[in-house]
């Protein structure tokens, strides 16, 4: 572990050494090592191209869909060895939420809630899928806004709305952790704004990693912070911390706009 | 400043000129391309529409004495082309059920595998099959199915080659269809733990069920009209047949056994007629549905 990172008491997520590589040799995400913090709201920096999206990636093996991948290290969560889990296991326990939002297009507001349920063929009593439905959305706060229209197209809806709902897709599994990948890169101020304030509320109850082009957006909302840049790890931190004394030069560069 | 505005303002009138002569250019040559099926349409109603009734779809052509009186009583010919119609029909659906199972795997494959080499294979091969003219298509389900499955001309047979041509034509379009769905789409159901085969079959299949269907329907419509393969294959026969094993008329069949008999020459115009409004028909749906899912 590298002297820039925390130490984080009973993480949610302890990721060890964790190498990527997309063609022999060249690495996209190099020897990271870091724990999570359960509850909190994480934020992972960095250029284009750093290495932030497939870090978040390799924890629920998504960057497995490129071709030639290597990954080295190990995953875990909740204190389960997540490493060589099988992925269909493994992505129902980390929740992952895409850049721009992607709601199933021939299915309604309410499928698309319980889509992992549906997909995966799993049986779910009426009141159980009723119940899950309107909790997942309840979260996201888009209950009020949706409940008259369940059966509606999620492709109806706004921008802003349509990614909650994948949010609310992602949290029908009651998922152990939530990856968010630039969540809000694609959407207008204001449904940033409720995309934002809806994940502070939703650490209450789950742990949110997520990665961001936006140093602003990191500052408002997360409450740790990694800075990476070429794959590597540079700092990690308390976003307070690192956004006030940056103990990399690299970080402080960054932060002050000198790069990025 | 003053000489270069100068060359602008010169050149203006024959740019102005050259600007429109291109643009009559190119609305000439439009309405060329145009022109053939709005005359083909024009001549098939024009001589075919007096002989399009009731009785033309539920009954059997004439023979050529019925046909002779008929003509030499400055009457319509009597009958219709109810044996072309249900052998069409019947060898189409057969067609499909051989076709769109194989064409849509095949299609999913391709899609699947990008650049694998044999995939590249398989995408040249289903296209050097897409030009190999009807009748050698013809020939071969002879071979294949006429001599050693059913002992005789067949629906069956005409089914094989009419399936071997729609074939290439509903890999291609599947592969093209899930090409078009946004990898975001795939992504989110694989996020979500579902397992790669059902990620196509429910994910991406109902997604891009809208495209599959519309180059199913363009394969159907272009099958439809075919008669070379059908010549070796199904031969014809004056009856409804509905047993696939036995010798089916089909519409384009007809259309040439009319055109081979002087007293039945007037019902080529009403059989192509109906020809090209199933076809027509089948082009307008298929562009509705594309043009619903954008």
């Amino acid at each position: 572990m590298n002297e820039n990172t925390i130490k984080i008491k009973d993480p949610v997520l302890s990721i060890g050494n964790l190498s990527v590589s997309y063609e022999k040799g060249k690495y996209a995400v190099k020897d990271v090592s870091v724990d999570i913090k359960r509850n909190a709201v994480t934020a992972i920096m960095g250029p284009s191209g750093c290495g932030k999206s497939t870090l978040l990636r390799a924890i629920n093996r998504m960057h497995e869909l490129y071709d030639n991948i290597e990954t080295e290290g190990k995953l875990i969560l909740n204190g389960k060895d997540i490493t060589d889990m099988p992925t269909i296991q493994l992505r129902r326990m980390a929740g992952m939420v895409f850049q721009r939002p992607n709601p199933f297009p021939t299915m309604s507001i309410y499928d698309n809630v319980i889509a992992g349920f549906k997909l995966n063929g799993i049986r779910l009593k009426k009141k159980d899928r009723d119940d899950i439905v309107e909790r997942s959305l309840r979260d996201v706060t888009l209950w009020d806004e949706v409940k008259d229209n369940l059966h509606r197209k999620g492709t109806f809806l706004s921008g802003g709305q349509q990614q909650r709902l994948c949010i609310a897709r992602a949290l029908a599994y009651d998922p152990e952790v939530i990856l968010l990948d630039e969540p809000t890169s694609a959407l207008d101020p204001v449904a940033t704004a409720r995309v934002e304030d809806l994940l502070v509320k939703l650490k209450e109850n789950y742990s949110i990693i997520m990665v961001t082009h936006n140093m602003a957006q990191a500052a408002r909302i997360s409450d740790y912070s990694m800075f990476m840049y070429l794959g590597e790890l540079v700092e990690y931190d308390k976003t307070k911390n690192m956004f006030t004394k940056p103990k990399d030069r690299r970080t402080e560069e960054y932060l002050t706009g000198k790069f990025g | 400043m003053d000489a270069t505005s100068k060359i602008l303002r010169d050149n203006l009138g024959r740019r102005t000129f050259k600007d429109r002569y291109f643009r009559g250019l190119v609305v000439f040559l439009s309405l060329i391309t145009i022109s053939p099926i709005v005359l083909i349409i024009y001549k098939l109603v024009e001589k075919g529409i007096r002989q399009i009734s009731f009785d033309f779809i539920i009954q059997t052509p004439p023979d050529t004495f019925e046909a002779m009186t008929a003509l030499a009583n400055g009457e319509l010919i009597p009958g219709g082309i109810a044996n072309g119609i249900t052998g069409t029909l019947m060898m189409v659906v057969l067609a499909s059920v051989l076709a769109i199972p194989v064409g849509v795997i095949t299609g999913i494959y391709l899609y699947e595998n990008p650049g694998k080499p044999m995939a590249n294979l398989t995408r040249n091969i289903s296209d050097i099959l897409q030009g190999v003219p009807s009748i050698v298509l013809g020939l071969i389900a002879y071979i294949w199915v006429v001599k050693p499955i059913t002992n005789g001309f067949s629906a069956l047979a005409g089914s094989v080659s009419l399936a071997i041509m729609m074939l290439p034509m509903i890999v291609r379009s599947t592969e093209e269809t899930l090409k078009m769905i946004p990898q975001t789409i795939k992504e989110a159901a694989l996020a979500l733990g579902v397992p790669y085969y059902k990620v196509i079959l429910k994910v991406l299949i109902p997604t891009g069920f809208s495209g599959l269907l519309t180059g199913i329907l363009l394969g159907i419509s272009r099958v439809l009209g075919e008669t070379a393969p059908l010549m070796l294959t199904a031969l014809g026969s004056t009856m409804i047949n509905l047993d696939i094993t036995k010798p089916t008329s089909a519409v384009p069949l007809l259309i040439w056994e009319f055109y081979n008999d002087p007293n039945m020459v007037d019902l080529i115009w009403s059989s192509s007629l109906f020809l090209m409004a199933m076809v027509l028909t089948l082009n307008l749906l298929s562009k509705r549905i594309a043009a619903r899912t954008k």
